[in-house]
């Protein structure tokens, strides 16, 4: 389908550090039903619309019945806002978090296959330790290499280990989650809700 | 009691209180027609082309304010009535599309008349489903309902493979829905709503600009309450006509790229807009940065992604028009008061200037070929007393209809605003028609648009369904023709159809009735006829063909800056006579 071939075009490219204009990147998380077609409706509102789609990953729930989708995308904040309008209104989608609204974590993992020369191996390990990352195949000729992180953190091992001669290069796209509100210590006394 | 797919259906149908439908058959839909014969409680329409079954669903939806039902066989059926769907979602028309689909176990193969009826429609439709087991059936049915007819209306498809259709299961109709997904605000928010209450009352040049979701939330009653209440001046999008009453004193007619002078002048210089179930869509807004620059503007919508989609909105209002008028009326009742009909006074002098400086206006042609404005006219001025349903197809014709049939009332107007579909009218007229057999129902098209689903006319004399169709026929497509003569030097590329079909002979032939008033004499007696007849008629009226539409705000320009007739170097250039191929002239034009 194109639209999830588009799609799959812009995951690889991958994550863009500034997009044009004042367009500013925003992660939005996105309940939805778990049911057939729901990605297609999703991908196709983007498309339709000419909104972006830098990656966007999906996965059940808790809850079988519903899907989680991390959908990292870019726009000023009237498009954002359009966005996520528009999710809103998709009657498959049950709740839409922009997470930049507040604070948040956000993961990517990305297996790395590198071409390892007899000389290149010991150093190949080397950067996989300084990013805490796992070898876990391994060829006479190749590693490959998992390693999960913010987005700067995967750039950076990419970066080092394309002299050694990466072979393939998947990456996860990135998912997130809202950080939890800290709580006060000592706790308030609480305000009188106005009528 | 276990019954087929095909008997839940229609009984779903009986519970929706739905009493036509509008189908052509085909292969994988056999079953479902096999029922529809041996019942009596739901008639159906046996259209000629599956885009005539969507638009007289669509008609039928916009004159009665339920949903329009339409049934379409799988692979060209449901390609065919795409263009239905898509116009019902652009103007937001309840509509639930039954469409027939191959086996389940054939779904994927490339089966024959396969498609993917729900890919095909997902762009186009408010949503859809994918019936895969036959026990699903009726909630699906349900749902379908549901969607069409609540909150922001629109279209929904059920695409109902062969074997579910056929097979059986216990029949329950659920009493109600509830998908979590879908929650519709149907209430505005009391604050904002106060807030709008509060600019209305310090506007000294409020406008209101209302649109077809006044039609559809039902709320003319509490606009003209609004309006006559603050006495603000009312102007009406293409889709909001007749959500006001068209001769009422407030009345500033139709806004936008067509609008009177007057309705336009005054959103540009408002201080005070205020948006009810309208879109800001760019033929109303022209150039959209210019667009009411010195206003503050209040957006009442059902859908809140409308707002602020293509204008900054002050005080956005989401919720159902007519509940939020009520709620606005309310605090208005009680802060209104004679202050401010004298704060609006150099307001209402000015608006009064302008209506007198550029009404709405077109001269008799000195040689006596009849003017496509002056039929609209006097079609208006000999049937408003039977306040009829007016259909129209896209074009000249439909702006000058917009124009100078001044609606009374709502439900009365079948166009298709946003999608902008030739072909749109006759069927929607004969679904209009179908709802209400005693009314008067017209139909205004062009010689070019009328040919899009002429085949129709087959449908309106089988099923009786007495439409009246008045076609302007310029022999051009004439929207075309006008940007051509302003745009492109009036070079005619493909606008200029040469010849069309002896309307009359072609009504004739259908077994309908044919009437022509070729001079502008005849024409009242013809239309008077036309209208007195019980059969389906076309009246083909010749008109003048280089008539162009005005007012006229130029795609992407501002509402304040109009075109109000011929520029001089289209007078010279028409003086000269117009370019149609080498060696025709006007002449031959206006003579064939």
């Amino acid at each position: 389908m194109t639209g999830e071939t588009a799609l799959l075009g812009r995951t690889l490219r991958g994550y863009r550090v500034c997009a044009r204009g004042n367009a500013m990147e925003h992660i939005i998380s996105v309940t939805v039903e778990n049911k057939f077609g729901v990605l297609s409706r999703v991908a196709g509102l983007f498309s339709g619309r000419g909104f972006n789609i830098e990656s966007l990953s999906v996965a059940p729930t808790l809850d079988p019945s519903m899907s989680q989708m991390t959908i990292v995308t870019s726009g000023d904040e009237r498009i954002v806002e359009q966005i996520v309008k528009q999710l809103n209104k998709l009657i498959d989608v049950i709740k839409v978090v922009d997470l930049n609204e507040s604070d948040f974590v956000s993961r990517e993992t990305a297996l790395i296959k590198v071409h390892t020369k007899a000389e290149d191996r010991a150093e190949a390990l080397r950067i996989a330790d300084i990013f805490r990352a796992n070898v876990i195949d391994s060829t006479p000729s190749t590693y490959t290499i998992e390693v999960t992180g913010d987005p700067k953190k995967l750039e950076a091992i990419i970066n080092l280990l394309q002299p050694l001669g990466i072979k393939e290069l998947i990456r996860t796209g990135r998912v997130a989650i809202a950080r939890e509100a800290i709580r006060p210590a000592v706790s308030q006394p609480k305000k009188l809700a106005r009528e | 009691m276990k019954l087929t797919g095909s008997e839940i259906l229609i009984e779903c149908l009986k519970a929706e209180g739905v009493k036509t439908i509008f189908a052509l058959p085909g292969g994988v839909v056999l079953k479902i027609f096999d029922m529809l014969h041996q019942q009596k409680d739901i008639e159906v329409v046996l259209t000629r082309h599956e885009q005539g079954a969507g638009h007289m669903a669509e008609g039928y939806a916009k004159a009665t304010g339920k949903a329009g039902v339409c049934l379409v066989t799988s692979g060209p059926g449901m390609t065919n009535v795409i263009t239905a769907l898509a116009d019902a979602y652009m103007d937001s028309v309840p509509l639930v599309c039954i469409s027939g689909q191959v086996s389940t176990s054939l779904i994927g193969n490339d089966a024959f008349q396969e498609a993917d009826n729900i890919g095909l429609s997902r762009p186009c439709t408010k949503y859809n489903f994918l019936v895969k087991d036959v026990n699903d059936l009726a909630t699906t049915i349900k749902e379908a309902f549901y969607i069409a007819t609540t909150g922001r209306p629109g279209p929904v498809l059920v695409d109902i493979p062969k074997d579910v259709s056929m097979a059986k299961a216990e029949f329950t109709y659920p009493s109600s829905v509830a998908i979590r997904g879908y929650n519709p605000t149907y209430e505005g928010n009391k604050w904002q709503i106060k807030q709008a209450a509060e600019a209305i009352m310090k506007a000294k040049k409020p406008i209101l600009y209302v649109g077809g979701g006044v039609v559809f939330s039902q709320a003319a009653k509490e606009l003209l309450e609004l309006a006559e209440m603050t006495q603000i001046p009312v102007d009406m999008t293409l889709m909001g006509l007749g959500a006001f009453p068209g001769e009422h004193p407030l009345s500033m007619g139709m806004m936008g790229m067509h609008g009177t002078y007057c309705a336009n002048m005054a959103v540009h210089y408002s201080d005070l807009v205020i948006a009810v179930g309208a879109r800001f869509d760019d033929r109303v807004t022209g150039k959209v940065s210019e667009f009411c620059p010195f206003a503050k503007v209040i957006h009442i919508d059902i859908d809140p992604t409308s707002i602020r989609k293509n204008i900054h909105v002050d005080i956005p209002i989401v919720g159902d028009c007519k509940a939020v008028l009520r709620e606005l009326n309310q605090i208005l009742r009680a802060t209104v008061n004679g202050n401010q009909k004298d704060l609006r006074k150099p307001w209402w002098n000015q608006i009064r200037e302008w209506q007198q400086a550029h009404p709405l206006a077109y001269q008799q042609d000195p040689d006596g070929a009849i003017k496509p404005q002056h039929v609209v006219k006097r079609l208006y001025e000999l049937t408003k007393d039977r306040d009829p349903i007016v259909a129209t197809d896209v074009g000249q014709h439909q702006m000058w209809t917009a124009q100078y049939f001044k609606l009374a009332r709502p439900n009365r107007w079948l166009t298709s605003g946003g999608l902008g579909t030739m072909g749109f009218g006759l069927p929607a007229a004969m679904g209009a028609q179908a709802a209400f057999r005693d009314r008067l129902v017209l139909c205004v098209a062009g010689d070019g648009s009328i040919q899009m689903n002429m085949q129709e006319m087959a449908t309106a004399v089988v099923s009786k369904l007495p439409v009246k169709v008045i076609i302007l026929n310029n022999r051009f497509h004439g929207m075309v023709r006008q940007w051509q003569d302003l745009f492109y030097e009036g070079r005619y590329a493909s606008s200029y159809l040469e010849t069309t079909p002896d309307f009359v002979k072609l009504a004739e032939a259908y077994g309908a009735v044919g009437l022509r008033a070729s001079k502008l004499g005849d024409l009242d007696a013809v239309l008077k006829e036309a209208v007195s007849t019980e059969k389906p008629v076309i009246v083909d009226v010749p008109t003048y063909p280089f008539e162009n539409c005005y007012p006229m705000i130029p795609a992407g320009g501002c509402n304040h800056e109009m075109i109000l007739e011929d520029p001089p170097e289209l007078k010279q250039r028409m003086a000269g006579g117009p370019s149609v191929g080498s060696d025709e002239n006007k002449d031959t034009i206006l003579t064939a």
